[in-house]
């Protein structure tokens, strides 16, 4: 190789590589604002903000849905398999909601340690499968998939 | 170098040359335009009409053939032009400057269609349009670097320093093509994480894969047709008072 190509290729790659620490050092300073939800677990040990809207992210309890009243008010428990929260929300809730679906809350926490939401969100998983697969799936517990 | 054959390097070679590839890619067209339109029908017809519904969405889930397609595409296409144009950089070879220009807009619409059709699902499923979270604003920033791209060159009118001054915006953007596919493994995100491209094996039924897989080739060949049609009318521009361009201008009058 020339050598004036030589150094216009190094003079690249040590900018592309710059570039690259740069970005990593600022994302790893933003790591928090970054993420889009808090977990239960956040909220549980006390790292999620009091009194501001933030986002809570979690899988809805099997059987924990349930409607207190006869209003439009929901009341579940989110998990991530540590810790649990309680969430109470009144509203239309999206299609997908369902029990052992991943959901996203926004709003915040009142006094008693009870999330109350003002908007939430279905979280869809990355898999894909047509109905009867799933339900031969169900018949047998010890299959791979995730779920 | 040595381990490439004769013939190849040749045609490379060749390639290289635009009055070459002009010609080339005249008889080439054709082929590749019936090609897409196979793939695409074959692609269509399989996720729209043979593949099954979604256990959990139903026959929303099929914006899939369009949305995923789109968006391998936007982060491939902006690979494309960042390595064009750091070849373009070093070795100051022509028609790899006017790959990564030409590569730009096509890039810039898949961006766009992800984006565009990624809302669309996302309303029926989440229950919202959009949201900031890690994977989608990535994906915005990318449609704003095609632009930028787009626009540095337009601003510059010597073509030539136009097209390093693009390599070098292309180069520092290529950081946000990892970001935008770990974006939903590095952080809590809406968007859920990969089906197809992880070293698992993909999470989606076999009759739904294949269609989708049609659709990504399809789309593969429709921007190489769209990236040569584009380097084309940019070659002729570009090199408007070579011989070769007025040699063929008359050639066609008569």
């Amino acid at each position: 190789m020339k050598p004036a190509r030589k150094q216009r290729l190094i003079l690249i790659t040590l900018m592309v590589i710059g570039a690259s620490i740069a970005t990593a050092f600022a994302l790893k300073s933003f790591n928090d604002n970054l993420m889009y939800f808090f977990s239960t677990t956040d909220v549980v040990d006390g790292k999620a903000p009091k009194d501001t809207l933030f986002r809570l992210g979690g899988m809805v309890i099997k059987g924990s849905v349930e409607r207190p009243g006869d209003g439009m008010m929901v009341r579940f428990k989110l998990t991530d398999f540590s810790k649990e929260v309680t969430v109470e929300y009144t509203g239309i809730l999206p299609d997908l909601f369902r029990e052992g679906q991943g959901i996203v809350a926004h709003g915040k926490l009142n006094n008693q340690g009870v999330f109350i939401a003002e908007e939430v969100l279905a979280k869809h998983d990355e898999n894909y499968m047509p109905p009867e697969v799933k339900s031969s799936l169900k018949n047998q517990p010890n299959s791979g998939t995730g779920q | 170098m040595f381990l490439v054959p004769d013939s190849v390097g040749r045609f490379f070679h060749r390639m290289a040359s635009p009055p070459h590839f002009y010609a080339f890619t005249e008889r080439l067209m054709p082929w590749l335009v019936v090609i897409f339109l196979l793939l695409t029908a074959a692609g269509l017809y399989g996720g729209l009409y043979l593949a099954p519904a979604d256990y959990q969405q139903g026959d929303s889930y099929r914006i899939i053939y369009i949305h995923v397609p789109s968006a391998w595409m936007s982060l491939f296409i902006y690979v494309v032009m960042a390595i064009a144009g750091a070849i373009g950089l070093v070795w100051r070879i022509k028609l790899a400057e006017i790959v990564a220009i030409s590569s730009a807009p096509i890039g810039a619409s898949f961006t766009f269609i992800a984006l565009f059709t990624g809302s669309l699902w996302g309303k029926p499923m989440w229950g919202t349009w959009w949201v900031w979270d890690a994977r989608l604003t990535s994906e915005l920033i990318l449609l704003f670097l095609y632009l930028g791209v787009i626009g540095l060159y337009g601003a510059i009118d010597d073509k030539r320093v136009a097209s390093k001054a693009v390599a070098i915006l292309a180069l520092v953007g290529m950081v946000n093509i990892p970001i935008i596919h770990y974006s939903v493994e590095w952080w809590n995100t809406l968007h859920q994480g990969p089906t197809v491209t992880k070293m698992d094996k993909p999470s989606i039924h076999v009759s739904m894969l294949i269609p989708l897989l049609l659709m990504a080739l399809s789309f593969n060949v429709y921007y190489l047709i769209a990236v040569i049609q584009r380097m084309r009318v940019e070659l002729l521009q570009r090199e408007r008072n070579s011989q070769w361009v007025k040699t063929m201008v008359l050639e066609n009058k008569q």
